[in-house]
Protein backbone atom coordinates (compact mmCIF):
# COMPACT_ATOMS: atom_id res chain seq x y z
CA UNK A 1 0.00 0.00 0.00
CA UNK A 2 2.77 2.43 0.96
CA UNK A 3 5.14 1.22 -1.79
CA UNK A 4 3.85 3.57 -4.55
CA UNK A 5 4.30 6.53 -2.18
CA UNK A 6 7.92 5.59 -1.57
CA UNK A 7 8.51 5.07 -5.29
CA UNK A 8 7.10 8.50 -6.08
CA UNK A 9 9.15 10.09 -3.27
CA UNK A 10 12.27 8.49 -4.73
CA UNK A 11 11.42 9.68 -8.25
CA UNK A 12 10.83 13.25 -7.10
CA UNK A 13 13.94 13.35 -4.92
CA UNK A 14 16.04 12.04 -7.82
CA UNK A 15 14.50 14.62 -10.15
CA UNK A 16 15.31 17.41 -7.69
CA UNK A 17 18.85 16.22 -7.05
CA UNK A 18 19.52 15.95 -10.78
CA UNK A 19 18.23 19.50 -11.32
CA UNK A 20 20.48 20.94 -8.59
CA UNK A 21 23.48 18.92 -9.74
CA UNK A 22 22.86 19.65 -13.43
CA UNK A 23 22.59 23.38 -12.84
CA UNK A 24 25.88 23.35 -10.96
CA UNK A 25 27.52 21.73 -14.01
CA UNK A 26 26.14 24.08 -16.69
CA UNK A 27 26.41 27.33 -14.77
CA UNK A 28 29.36 29.66 -15.36
CA UNK A 29 32.29 29.43 -12.98
CA UNK A 30 33.28 32.88 -11.74
CA UNK A 31 35.95 34.27 -9.50
CA UNK A 32 35.34 34.23 -5.79
CA UNK A 33 35.35 37.71 -4.33
CA UNK A 34 35.15 38.58 -0.66
CA UNK A 35 32.00 40.67 -1.09
CA UNK A 36 30.16 37.95 -2.98
CA UNK A 37 30.85 35.37 -0.34
CA UNK A 38 29.57 37.41 2.59
CA UNK A 39 26.16 36.55 3.99
CA UNK A 40 23.54 38.79 2.41
CA UNK A 41 23.10 42.19 3.98
CA UNK A 42 21.30 45.31 2.77
CA UNK A 43 24.11 47.69 1.88
CA UNK A 44 25.79 47.55 5.29
CA UNK A 45 29.09 45.76 5.85
CA UNK A 46 28.12 42.17 6.61
CA UNK A 47 28.30 41.04 10.18
CA UNK A 48 28.82 37.36 10.58
CA UNK A 49 27.45 36.21 13.89
CA UNK A 50 26.93 32.50 14.18
CA UNK A 51 25.05 32.80 17.45
CA UNK A 52 21.88 34.65 16.53
CA UNK A 53 19.36 34.94 19.32
CA UNK A 54 15.78 34.27 18.34
CA UNK A 55 12.63 34.93 20.29
CA UNK A 56 11.54 32.16 22.65
CA UNK A 57 7.98 32.68 21.36
CA UNK A 58 8.65 30.52 18.32
CA UNK A 59 9.64 27.61 20.51
CA UNK A 60 6.61 28.14 22.74
CA UNK A 61 4.29 28.20 19.74
CA UNK A 62 5.73 24.90 18.55
CA UNK A 63 5.12 23.26 21.95
CA UNK A 64 1.54 24.53 22.11
CA UNK A 65 0.97 23.32 18.56
CA UNK A 66 2.08 19.77 19.36
CA UNK A 67 -0.37 19.53 22.26
CA UNK A 68 -3.34 20.93 20.39
CA UNK A 69 -2.60 19.07 17.19
CA UNK A 70 -2.63 15.72 18.95
CA UNK A 71 -6.00 16.60 20.45
CA UNK A 72 -7.36 17.46 17.00
CA UNK A 73 -6.02 14.22 15.59
CA UNK A 74 -8.16 12.33 18.12
CA UNK A 75 -11.23 14.00 16.65
CA UNK A 76 -10.75 12.39 13.22
CA UNK A 77 -11.67 8.78 14.07
CA UNK A 78 -14.46 10.16 16.27
CA UNK A 79 -15.87 12.21 13.37
CA UNK A 80 -15.84 9.26 10.98
CA UNK A 81 -17.88 6.95 13.23
CA UNK A 82 -20.15 9.62 14.78
CA UNK A 83 -23.13 9.22 12.43
CA UNK A 84 -23.08 5.46 12.73
CA UNK A 85 -23.67 5.88 16.45
CA UNK A 86 -26.34 8.54 15.87
CA UNK A 87 -28.19 6.16 13.54
CA UNK A 88 -28.00 3.44 16.20
CA UNK A 89 -29.42 5.84 18.82
CA UNK A 90 -26.22 6.19 20.84
CA UNK A 91 -25.43 9.63 19.45
CA UNK A 92 -26.09 11.52 22.68
CA UNK A 93 -23.30 9.67 24.47
CA UNK A 94 -20.82 10.48 21.71
CA UNK A 95 -21.97 14.07 21.58
CA UNK A 96 -21.35 14.58 25.32
CA UNK A 97 -17.98 12.93 24.94
CA UNK A 98 -17.17 15.54 22.30
CA UNK A 99 -18.54 18.27 24.53
CA UNK A 100 -16.24 17.31 27.39
CA UNK A 101 -13.30 16.92 25.01
CA UNK A 102 -13.80 20.31 23.41
CA UNK A 103 -14.47 21.78 26.86
CA UNK A 104 -11.00 20.67 27.96
CA UNK A 105 -9.58 22.00 24.71
CA UNK A 106 -11.23 25.38 25.20
CA UNK A 107 -10.09 25.44 28.84
CA UNK A 108 -6.51 24.94 27.70
CA UNK A 109 -6.85 27.64 25.09
CA UNK A 110 -8.37 30.08 27.58
CA UNK A 111 -5.58 29.37 30.03
CA UNK A 112 -3.00 30.04 27.34
CA UNK A 113 -4.61 33.35 26.44
CA UNK A 114 -4.82 34.27 30.12
CA UNK A 115 -1.17 33.33 30.66
CA UNK A 116 -0.29 35.57 27.68
CA UNK A 117 1.40 32.66 25.95
CA UNK A 118 -0.03 33.82 22.64
CA UNK A 119 1.01 37.47 22.89
CA UNK A 120 3.48 38.79 20.32
CA UNK A 121 5.15 42.11 20.80
CA UNK B 1 1.49 -1.69 -7.70
CA UNK B 2 -0.03 -4.22 -10.03
CA UNK B 3 -0.25 -7.91 -10.81
CA UNK B 4 1.47 -8.07 -14.20
CA UNK B 5 3.93 -6.14 -16.39
CA UNK B 6 1.28 -4.07 -18.16
CA UNK B 7 -0.40 -2.91 -14.97
CA UNK B 8 2.89 -2.02 -13.25
CA UNK B 9 4.09 -0.11 -16.32
CA UNK B 10 0.87 1.85 -16.59
CA UNK B 11 0.91 2.68 -12.87
CA UNK B 12 4.49 3.95 -12.93
CA UNK B 13 3.95 5.95 -16.12
CA UNK B 14 0.78 7.41 -14.63
CA UNK B 15 2.69 8.43 -11.53
CA UNK B 16 5.35 10.15 -13.62
CA UNK B 17 2.77 11.91 -15.78
CA UNK B 18 0.88 13.27 -12.76
CA UNK B 19 4.15 14.56 -11.28
CA UNK B 20 5.15 16.14 -14.60
CA UNK B 21 1.71 17.68 -14.94
CA UNK B 22 2.28 19.34 -11.59
CA UNK B 23 5.73 20.60 -12.55
CA UNK B 24 4.50 21.79 -15.93
CA UNK B 25 1.63 23.73 -14.43
CA UNK B 26 4.12 25.89 -12.50
CA UNK B 27 5.50 27.96 -15.42
CA UNK B 28 1.95 28.44 -16.69
CA UNK B 29 0.86 29.63 -13.26
CA UNK B 30 3.84 31.97 -13.03
CA UNK B 31 2.78 33.42 -16.38
CA UNK B 32 -0.83 33.72 -15.21
CA UNK B 33 0.34 35.35 -12.01
CA UNK B 34 2.49 37.92 -13.81
CA UNK B 35 -0.06 38.68 -16.51
CA UNK B 36 -2.90 38.60 -14.00
CA UNK B 37 -1.18 40.99 -11.62
CA UNK B 38 -0.47 43.29 -14.56
CA UNK B 39 -4.14 43.11 -15.55
CA UNK B 40 -5.27 43.88 -12.00
CA UNK B 41 -2.82 46.77 -11.64
CA UNK B 42 -3.51 48.18 -15.11
CA UNK B 43 -0.07 47.32 -16.51
CA UNK B 44 1.03 45.20 -19.47
CA UNK B 45 3.13 42.53 -17.77
CA UNK B 46 5.56 40.37 -19.75
CA UNK B 47 4.41 40.71 -23.37
CA UNK B 48 7.63 40.79 -25.45
CA UNK B 49 8.80 37.17 -25.66
CA UNK B 50 6.45 35.23 -27.92
CA UNK B 51 2.69 35.67 -28.30
CA UNK B 52 1.23 37.26 -25.14
CA UNK B 53 4.59 36.75 -23.47
CA UNK B 54 3.95 33.02 -23.28
CA UNK B 55 7.50 31.96 -24.07
CA UNK B 56 8.78 34.24 -21.32
CA UNK B 57 8.63 31.19 -19.06
CA UNK B 58 10.94 29.27 -21.36
CA UNK B 59 13.41 32.13 -21.41
CA UNK B 60 13.23 32.35 -17.62
CA UNK B 61 13.84 28.61 -17.19
CA UNK B 62 16.91 28.74 -19.44
CA UNK B 63 18.21 31.77 -17.54
CA UNK B 64 17.70 29.97 -14.22
CA UNK B 65 19.58 26.95 -15.51
CA UNK B 66 22.62 28.94 -16.62
CA UNK B 67 23.05 30.94 -13.44
CA UNK B 68 26.29 30.79 -11.54
CA UNK B 69 26.45 28.09 -8.90
CA UNK B 70 26.70 29.77 -5.52
CA UNK B 71 27.01 28.42 -1.99
CA UNK B 72 27.62 30.81 0.87
CA UNK B 73 30.80 29.59 2.60
CA UNK B 74 29.28 30.07 6.05
CA UNK B 75 26.35 27.77 5.23
CA UNK B 76 25.86 24.13 6.16
CA UNK B 77 26.32 22.76 2.65
CA UNK B 78 24.30 19.57 3.07
CA UNK B 79 21.27 21.32 4.54
CA UNK B 80 21.63 24.14 2.02
CA UNK B 81 21.43 21.68 -0.88
CA UNK B 82 18.85 19.37 0.68
CA UNK B 83 16.29 22.13 1.28
CA UNK B 84 15.25 22.83 -2.35
CA UNK B 85 14.97 19.10 -3.08
CA UNK B 86 12.89 18.63 0.05
CA UNK B 87 10.65 21.53 -0.97
CA UNK B 88 9.59 19.54 -4.04
CA UNK B 89 8.81 16.24 -2.38
CA UNK B 90 5.83 16.86 0.00
CA UNK B 91 3.72 18.70 -2.57
CA UNK B 92 4.31 16.06 -5.22
CA UNK B 93 3.54 13.12 -2.91
CA UNK B 94 0.43 14.78 -1.52
CA UNK B 95 -0.88 15.58 -5.00
CA UNK B 96 -0.53 11.93 -5.98
CA UNK B 97 -3.16 10.93 -3.43
CA UNK B 98 -5.97 13.00 -4.91
CA UNK B 99 -8.26 11.41 -7.53
CA UNK B 100 -8.11 13.53 -10.69
CA UNK B 101 -10.85 11.67 -12.55
CA UNK B 102 -13.00 8.55 -12.42
CA UNK B 103 -11.35 5.11 -12.48
CA UNK B 104 -10.83 3.65 -15.96
CA UNK B 105 -12.13 0.16 -16.59
CA UNK B 106 -10.24 -1.76 -19.25
CA UNK B 107 -11.74 -4.89 -20.79
CA UNK B 108 -9.47 -7.81 -21.76
CA UNK B 109 -7.53 -7.18 -24.98
CA UNK B 110 -4.75 -8.73 -27.07
CA UNK B 111 -1.37 -7.07 -27.47
CA UNK B 112 2.16 -8.33 -28.32
CA UNK B 113 0.76 -11.80 -28.94
CA UNK B 114 -0.60 -12.33 -25.45
CA UNK B 115 -3.84 -11.74 -23.61
CA UNK B 116 -4.14 -8.89 -21.08
CA UNK B 117 -6.75 -7.73 -18.66
CA UNK B 118 -9.21 -6.92 -17.32
CA UNK B 119 -7.92 -3.95 -15.35
CA UNK B 120 -9.22 -1.00 -13.36
CA UNK B 121 -6.87 1.95 -13.30
CA UNK B 122 -7.39 4.70 -10.75
CA UNK B 123 -6.81 8.19 -12.12
CA UNK B 124 -4.36 9.03 -9.30
CA UNK B 125 -0.92 7.87 -8.27
CA UNK B 126 -2.22 5.85 -5.32
CA UNK B 127 -5.59 5.47 -3.63
CA UNK B 128 -5.06 5.44 0.12
CA UNK B 129 -8.10 4.79 2.29
CA UNK B 130 -6.89 7.42 4.79
CA UNK B 131 -6.91 10.01 1.95
CA UNK B 132 -7.20 13.35 3.68
CA UNK B 133 -5.19 12.33 6.74
CA UNK B 134 -2.30 11.38 4.47
CA UNK B 135 -2.49 14.68 2.59
CA UNK B 136 -2.54 16.74 5.79
CA UNK B 137 0.36 14.77 7.24
CA UNK B 138 2.54 14.96 4.15
CA UNK B 139 1.86 18.53 3.10
CA UNK B 140 2.85 19.89 6.51
CA UNK B 141 6.29 18.35 5.98
CA UNK B 142 6.82 21.34 3.69
CA UNK B 143 7.75 23.33 6.80
CA UNK B 144 10.93 21.27 7.10
CA UNK B 145 12.19 22.45 3.72
CA UNK B 146 11.79 26.09 4.74
CA UNK B 147 13.39 25.45 8.13
CA UNK B 148 16.35 23.64 6.58
CA UNK B 149 16.78 26.43 4.04
CA UNK B 150 16.73 29.08 6.76
CA UNK B 151 19.03 27.21 9.10
CA UNK B 152 21.36 25.94 6.38
CA UNK B 153 21.92 29.36 4.79
CA UNK B 154 23.30 30.72 8.06
CA UNK B 155 21.99 34.21 7.39
CA UNK B 156 19.84 36.09 9.85
CA UNK B 157 17.22 37.04 7.27
CA UNK B 158 16.88 33.43 6.16
CA UNK B 159 16.67 32.22 9.73
CA UNK B 160 14.00 34.72 10.72
CA UNK B 161 12.02 33.95 7.59
CA UNK B 162 12.18 30.23 8.30
CA UNK B 163 11.17 30.66 11.94
CA UNK B 164 8.25 32.85 10.98
CA UNK B 165 7.21 30.36 8.31
CA UNK B 166 7.28 27.39 10.65
CA UNK B 167 5.46 29.18 13.48
CA UNK B 168 2.82 30.38 11.02
CA UNK B 169 2.40 26.98 9.42
CA UNK B 170 1.95 25.14 12.71
CA UNK B 171 -0.50 27.76 13.98
CA UNK B 172 -2.77 27.48 10.96
CA UNK B 173 -2.41 23.72 10.84
CA UNK B 174 -4.76 23.56 13.84
CA UNK B 175 -7.57 25.55 12.25
CA UNK B 176 -7.05 23.66 8.99
CA UNK B 177 -7.37 20.27 10.62
CA UNK B 178 -10.40 21.28 12.67
CA UNK B 179 -12.27 22.90 9.79
CA UNK B 180 -12.45 19.55 7.99
CA UNK B 181 -13.85 17.61 10.95
CA UNK B 182 -17.39 18.92 10.43
CA UNK B 183 -17.52 17.61 6.89
CA UNK B 184 -15.94 14.29 7.87
CA UNK B 185 -18.87 13.73 10.24
CA UNK B 186 -21.22 14.02 7.25
CA UNK B 187 -19.13 11.99 4.82
CA UNK B 188 -18.21 9.27 7.34
CA UNK B 189 -15.07 8.52 5.37
CA UNK B 190 -11.53 9.78 4.88
CA UNK B 191 -11.30 8.46 1.32
CA UNK B 192 -11.57 11.02 -1.50
CA UNK B 193 -13.28 8.80 -4.07
CA UNK B 194 -16.09 7.97 -1.66
CA UNK B 195 -16.52 11.65 -0.82
CA UNK B 196 -16.91 12.51 -4.49
CA UNK B 197 -19.43 9.70 -4.89
CA UNK B 198 -21.49 11.22 -2.04
CA UNK B 199 -21.57 14.66 -3.65
CA UNK B 200 -23.47 13.57 -6.77
CA UNK B 201 -26.96 14.80 -7.63
CA UNK B 202 -28.95 17.81 -6.38
CA UNK B 203 -28.73 18.99 -2.75
CA UNK B 204 -30.70 16.53 -0.63
CA UNK B 205 -30.53 15.66 3.06
CA UNK B 206 -32.58 14.34 5.96
CA UNK B 207 -33.66 16.74 8.65
CA UNK B 208 -35.95 15.67 11.51
CA UNK B 209 -36.83 12.54 9.58
CA UNK B 210 -37.98 14.46 6.51
CA UNK B 211 -36.12 14.40 3.22
CA UNK B 212 -35.36 17.85 1.87
CA UNK B 213 -34.42 18.35 -1.78
CA UNK B 214 -33.13 21.59 -3.27
CA UNK B 215 -33.25 20.85 -7.00
CA UNK B 216 -31.35 23.93 -8.18
CA UNK B 217 -28.22 23.37 -6.04
CA UNK B 218 -25.66 20.58 -6.43
CA UNK B 219 -25.01 18.27 -3.47
CA UNK B 220 -21.64 19.87 -2.70
CA UNK B 221 -19.91 20.03 0.66
CA UNK B 222 -19.80 23.81 0.66
CA UNK B 223 -23.58 24.00 1.16
CA UNK B 224 -23.27 21.86 4.29
CA UNK B 225 -20.19 23.55 5.72
CA UNK B 226 -19.86 27.15 4.48
CA UNK B 227 -17.99 28.24 7.62
CA UNK B 228 -15.73 25.22 7.39
CA UNK B 229 -14.86 26.13 3.81
CA UNK B 230 -14.06 29.72 4.75
CA UNK B 231 -11.76 28.56 7.55
CA UNK B 232 -10.10 25.94 5.38
CA UNK B 233 -9.50 28.37 2.52
CA UNK B 234 -8.00 30.97 4.88
CA UNK B 235 -5.77 28.37 6.51
CA UNK B 236 -4.71 27.15 3.06
CA UNK B 237 -3.50 30.65 2.20
CA UNK B 238 -1.48 30.72 5.42
CA UNK B 239 -0.09 27.22 4.87
CA UNK B 240 1.14 28.06 1.39
CA UNK B 241 2.67 31.34 2.61
CA UNK B 242 0.70 33.38 0.10
CA UNK B 243 -0.40 36.95 0.60
CA UNK B 244 -1.97 38.17 2.89
CA UNK B 245 0.04 35.65 4.93
CA UNK B 246 3.42 35.91 3.21
CA UNK B 247 5.31 37.11 6.29
CA UNK B 248 8.11 34.56 5.82
CA UNK B 249 9.24 36.55 2.79
CA UNK B 250 8.04 40.01 3.71
CA UNK B 251 10.53 41.84 1.55
CA UNK B 252 10.37 45.11 3.47
CA UNK B 253 11.70 43.39 6.59
CA UNK B 254 13.37 40.16 5.57
CA UNK B 255 14.75 40.72 2.03
CA UNK B 256 13.44 37.41 0.64
CA UNK B 257 12.98 35.36 3.80
CA UNK B 258 14.17 31.79 3.81
CA UNK B 259 15.44 31.85 0.21
CA UNK B 260 17.56 35.00 0.54
CA UNK B 261 20.75 33.06 -0.16
CA UNK B 262 19.30 30.96 -2.97
CA UNK B 263 19.45 31.75 -6.65
CA UNK B 264 18.93 30.19 -10.03
CA UNK B 265 17.40 26.76 -10.27
CA UNK B 266 17.45 26.21 -6.51
CA UNK B 267 15.15 29.17 -6.00
CA UNK B 268 12.94 27.93 -8.82
CA UNK B 269 12.53 24.68 -6.91
CA UNK B 270 11.20 26.57 -3.91
CA UNK B 271 8.72 28.15 -6.30
CA UNK B 272 7.70 24.76 -7.63
CA UNK B 273 7.21 23.62 -4.03
CA UNK B 274 5.07 26.65 -3.21
CA UNK B 275 2.91 26.27 -6.31
CA UNK B 276 2.72 22.54 -5.64
CA UNK B 277 1.25 23.26 -2.24
CA UNK B 278 -1.21 25.68 -3.81
CA UNK B 279 -2.27 22.95 -6.22
CA UNK B 280 -2.73 20.46 -3.41
CA UNK B 281 -4.78 22.97 -1.42
CA UNK B 282 -6.95 23.78 -4.46
CA UNK B 283 -7.42 20.11 -5.27
CA UNK B 284 -8.45 19.33 -1.68
CA UNK B 285 -10.89 22.26 -1.69
CA UNK B 286 -12.35 21.02 -4.98
CA UNK B 287 -12.69 17.46 -3.73
CA UNK B 288 -14.04 18.30 -0.29
CA UNK B 289 -16.34 21.20 -1.04
CA UNK B 290 -16.99 21.32 -4.79
CA UNK B 291 -17.73 17.78 -5.91
CA UNK B 292 -14.27 16.84 -7.17
CA UNK B 293 -14.17 15.77 -10.82
CA UNK B 294 -17.96 15.41 -11.09
CA UNK B 295 -20.12 18.01 -12.81
CA UNK B 296 -23.13 19.18 -10.75
CA UNK B 297 -26.39 17.16 -10.85
CA UNK B 298 -26.08 14.21 -13.22
CA UNK B 299 -24.38 16.14 -16.03
CA UNK B 300 -21.18 14.14 -15.70
CA UNK B 301 -23.11 10.95 -16.48
CA UNK B 302 -24.43 12.50 -19.71
CA UNK B 303 -20.96 13.81 -20.53
CA UNK B 304 -19.27 10.43 -20.11
CA UNK B 305 -22.03 8.68 -22.07
CA UNK B 306 -21.63 11.18 -24.93
CA UNK B 307 -17.85 10.78 -24.99
CA UNK B 308 -18.10 6.98 -24.85
CA UNK B 309 -20.56 7.05 -27.76
CA UNK B 310 -18.05 8.90 -29.94
CA UNK B 311 -15.60 5.98 -29.82
CA UNK B 312 -16.18 2.52 -31.22
CA UNK B 313 -13.69 0.81 -28.90
CA UNK B 314 -15.00 0.33 -25.37
CA UNK B 315 -11.56 0.80 -23.79
CA UNK B 316 -10.81 3.95 -25.77
CA UNK B 317 -14.22 5.39 -24.87
CA UNK B 318 -13.54 4.77 -21.20
CA UNK B 319 -10.14 6.46 -21.33
CA UNK B 320 -11.56 9.48 -23.15
CA UNK B 321 -14.54 9.76 -20.76
CA UNK B 322 -12.08 9.84 -17.84
CA UNK B 323 -10.11 12.49 -19.70
CA UNK B 324 -13.25 14.61 -20.07
CA UNK B 325 -13.89 14.45 -16.33
CA UNK B 326 -10.21 15.22 -15.72
CA UNK B 327 -10.70 18.45 -17.68
CA UNK B 328 -13.62 19.31 -15.39
CA UNK B 329 -11.39 18.74 -12.36
CA UNK B 330 -8.58 20.79 -13.89
CA UNK B 331 -10.93 23.70 -14.57
CA UNK B 332 -12.14 23.71 -10.97
CA UNK B 333 -8.57 23.57 -9.64
CA UNK B 334 -7.45 26.33 -11.99
CA UNK B 335 -10.29 28.49 -10.74
CA UNK B 336 -9.04 28.16 -7.14
CA UNK B 337 -5.48 28.80 -8.26
CA UNK B 338 -6.71 31.99 -9.90
CA UNK B 339 -8.36 32.94 -6.59
CA UNK B 340 -4.97 32.49 -4.89
CA UNK B 341 -3.42 34.89 -7.41
CA UNK B 342 -6.36 37.29 -7.29
CA UNK B 343 -6.22 37.59 -3.50
CA UNK B 344 -2.48 38.22 -3.62
CA UNK B 345 -3.02 41.42 -5.59
CA UNK B 346 -6.06 42.50 -3.58
CA UNK B 347 -5.18 42.27 0.11
CA UNK B 348 -2.24 43.85 1.96
CA UNK B 349 -0.01 41.86 4.29
CA UNK B 350 -0.82 41.28 7.98
CA UNK B 351 1.39 42.31 10.87
CA UNK B 352 2.92 39.31 12.65
CA UNK B 353 0.96 39.63 15.91
CA UNK B 354 -2.27 40.09 13.91
CA UNK B 355 -1.45 36.92 12.00
CA UNK B 356 -0.95 34.90 15.16
CA UNK B 357 -4.06 36.38 16.79
CA UNK B 358 -6.13 35.48 13.75
CA UNK B 359 -4.90 31.91 13.80
CA UNK B 360 -5.13 31.16 17.51
CA UNK B 361 -7.79 33.49 18.86
CA UNK B 362 -10.21 33.78 15.95
CA UNK B 363 -10.01 30.83 13.60
CA UNK B 364 -9.40 28.12 16.20
CA UNK B 365 -12.47 29.02 18.35
CA UNK B 366 -14.64 29.36 15.24
CA UNK B 367 -13.47 25.97 13.98
CA UNK B 368 -14.26 24.42 17.38
CA UNK B 369 -17.70 26.04 17.33
CA UNK B 370 -18.24 24.69 13.83
CA UNK B 371 -17.48 21.15 14.99
CA UNK B 372 -19.80 21.46 18.00
CA UNK B 373 -22.69 22.98 16.03
CA UNK B 374 -22.41 20.38 13.27
CA UNK B 375 -22.34 17.55 15.79
CA UNK B 376 -25.37 19.01 17.57
CA UNK B 377 -27.36 19.42 14.33
CA UNK B 378 -26.58 15.85 13.29
CA UNK B 379 -27.65 14.62 16.73
CA UNK B 380 -31.00 16.40 16.82
CA UNK B 381 -31.82 16.51 13.10
CA UNK B 382 -29.97 13.54 11.65
CA UNK B 383 -28.99 15.81 8.73
CA UNK B 384 -26.28 15.06 6.25
CA UNK B 385 -25.29 13.83 2.85
CA UNK B 386 -27.34 10.81 1.88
Amino acid sequence: MILPVLVLALIVATFGTLLVYGASLVGPKKKKTAAKYMPYECGLPGQENKKTNVSIRFYLTAILFIMFDIEILFLYPWAVVYREFVDKGQGAFLFWELFVFIGLFVFGLMWEIKAKALEWD
Amino acid sequence: MGSDVFEITVNVVKMLLIFLLMVQLVPILVWVERRGSAFIQNRFGPNRVGPLGLTQLLADAVKFLFKEEFVPPSSHALLYYAAPVLALVPGAIAFGGIPLSMPIEIQPFDMFGSHWGPYTFKFQSYDLNIGILFILAISSLGAYALLLAGWGSNNKYSLFGALRASAQMVSYELAMGLSLVGLLMLYQTLNFSQMIELQKGPLHFYFFGRELVVPFLPNWGIFYQPLGFLLFATAAFAETNRLPFDLPEAEGELVAGYHTEYGGLKMLMFYIGEYGHMMVASAVMTTFYFGGYELPFHLSDSLTTAVRGAFTSYNMGNVMAAMALFLVFLLKVLFFLWVFIWVRWTLPRFRYDQLMDLGWKTMLPWALANVLITAFLILVGGGGVL
